[in-house]
């Protein structure tokens, strides 16, 4: 079956199997390597992305599902070479060490940030609380994202959802 | 990698639609909302549908939460989150804020639904303890209009439902009494994790005595949404600690819980009795005023 949906801002056409998981779609067919595909179960969030500006895990939902709809993923965080908040505070403050959880973690975290741009850390960690890094980074990793919302406070920045 | 056996995708546009799509493709086509329970289990091919209808368009039509004077009326496909955040919802019913803060995590509320949740009917899955609990009732839809079940009757066993092919649950309806309060404990390994147990409780407080009360339980056994022999001992008694004791101990009498890697049958057991007594004494609290 055709399907179409918006990826990062592009419209983007494939003729794919009904039961491609949006996962496999956003990797194998659209070469878009940054997302990754991990538990398979829902459980860990390496592959969230989102779909109508809503973090969701895509291993868990059908690319048909998606079709008519605009899915975001960590290629579409930076902006040219300007990396996004959430980027930059990973990298300041070590918010990765293997990387795998890495591309899910910046993707719930900056949706948290565009609903509530001052969380406390009880919050932070509810948010990311579906997703699991087996290095245990998680102290760094919720520095990191108020790295993100500090820097977002002293120089707000127009936040795009595309 | 887990990949669902192959099927037919159709997307509906309105609840009419998708009931003529599953009139015409017959008993292999299955509704997908959410997906968070449908699609894990296709992808260990625990199902195999033919035909997967898609009613994510309906969010619009399905998705609301109504409060009336007398009833709370919610759309079938209100998603999780939608009724953790609703304040008016956690106004008359604090139980859906209890249970659904602790239903998965965050990302996957985003995407499933009160529906689906209640039509997977999994033995762990929280949200049919809890409107059993507040005596909801179920609107069921085919091509022939309307039919309206309890929850006793909708919750049939594990993973089975009182919806027959070509019908659809549409909304959940829950009458809103004086008086009136409910929570919900549960106990999890960790974050996000299926129930070890838990219980929720509903009660109507009539002066110093409990008019009605009603116990739910998940994980702990089948058919358990509503553990009836509770309702009787709590029916016109006033709370007090004795009381919880006793009730606590009919649910652990009530339940049959297995042991596997989320803990033995006997902790399971004791967890019955403890978040039984818990959530009754929280609803009461909230009931009387008291918290």
């Amino acid at each position: 079956m055709e399907v179409t949906m918006n990826v990062n801002g592009e419209e983007v056409t494939k003729d794919i199997e009904p039961r491609t998981l949006l996962v496999h779609h956003i990797r194998d067919h659209l070469g878009l390597t940054g997302t990754h595909w991990g538990c398979d179960t829902s459980n860990c969030g390496t592959c969230v992305v989102w779909v109508d500006n809503e973090p969701v895990k895509s291993c868990t939902t059908l690319a048909a599902m998606c079709g008519g709809h605009d899915v975001r993923t960590v290629e579409g965080l930076a902006d040219g070479a300007d990396l996004d908040p959430v980027q930059e505070g990973f990298v300041q403050c070590h918010g990765l060490q293997c990387g795998f959880c890495t591309p899910g973690m910046m993707m719930t975290a900056r949706a948290l940030l565009d609903r509530n741009p001052d969380p406390t850390e009880d919050e932070i960690r509810e948010a990311i609380s579906g997703q699991i890094c087996r290095c245990t980074g998680y102290s760094t990793i919720i520095r990191s994202i108020q790295w993100a919302a500090k820097k977002e406070q002293e120089t707000p920045v127009e936040v795009s959802a595309s | 990698m887990q990949v669902p056996a192959p099927f037919e995708y159709e997307r509906a546009t309105s609840v009419d639609h998708a009931i003529a799509l599953m009139e015409r493709l017959g008993d292999e086509a299955r509704l997908v909302a959410g997906g968070h329970s449908l699609i894990p289990m296709m992808k260990l091919r625990l199902a195999t549908p033919e035909y997967l209808i898609d009613i994510n368009d309906l969010a619009d039509e399905l998705g609301y939460i109504n409060i009336s004077a007398g009833e709370v009326r919610i759309g079938a496909m209100t998603r999780h989150r939608e009724l953790l955040e609703s304040d008016e919802l956690a106004a008359v019913f604090p139980i859906f804020r209890d249970a659904e803060r602790v239903i998965a995590d965050p990302v996957v509320r985003n995407r499933g639904t009160l529906g689906g949740s209640l039509c997977q009917a999994d033995p762990s899955e929280d949200l049919s303890a809890v409107c059993d609990a507040i005596n909801a009732s179920c609107v069921i839809r085919s091509k022939d209009g309307e039919r309206v079940v309890s929850m006793h009757d909708f919750h049939r066993g594990p993973y089975e439902t009182a919806v027959a092919d070509g019908e659809m649950l549409t909304e959940v309806r829950i009458p809103v009494l004086p008086n009136s309060s409910s929570a919900y404990h549960k106990v999890e390994r960790r974050a996000g994790d299926w129930a070890v147990a838990s219980a929720g409780a509903a009660v109507t407080m009539d002066g110093g005595v409990i008019a009605d009360g009603r116990v739910g339980l998940c994980a702990v056994g089948p058919n358990l949404t509503n553990v009836e022999p509770i309702s009787t001992a709590l029916r016109g008694q006033a709370p007090s600690e004795e009381l919880y004791a006793t009730v606590g101990q009919i649910a652990a009498d009530n339940a049959s819980p297995a042991t596997d890697t989320r803990g033995t049958a006997d902790y399971k057991t004791h967890l019955a009795k403890e978040l039984t007594i818990r959530s009754l004494r929280k609803a009461v609290a909230r009931a009387t005023r008291q918290e």
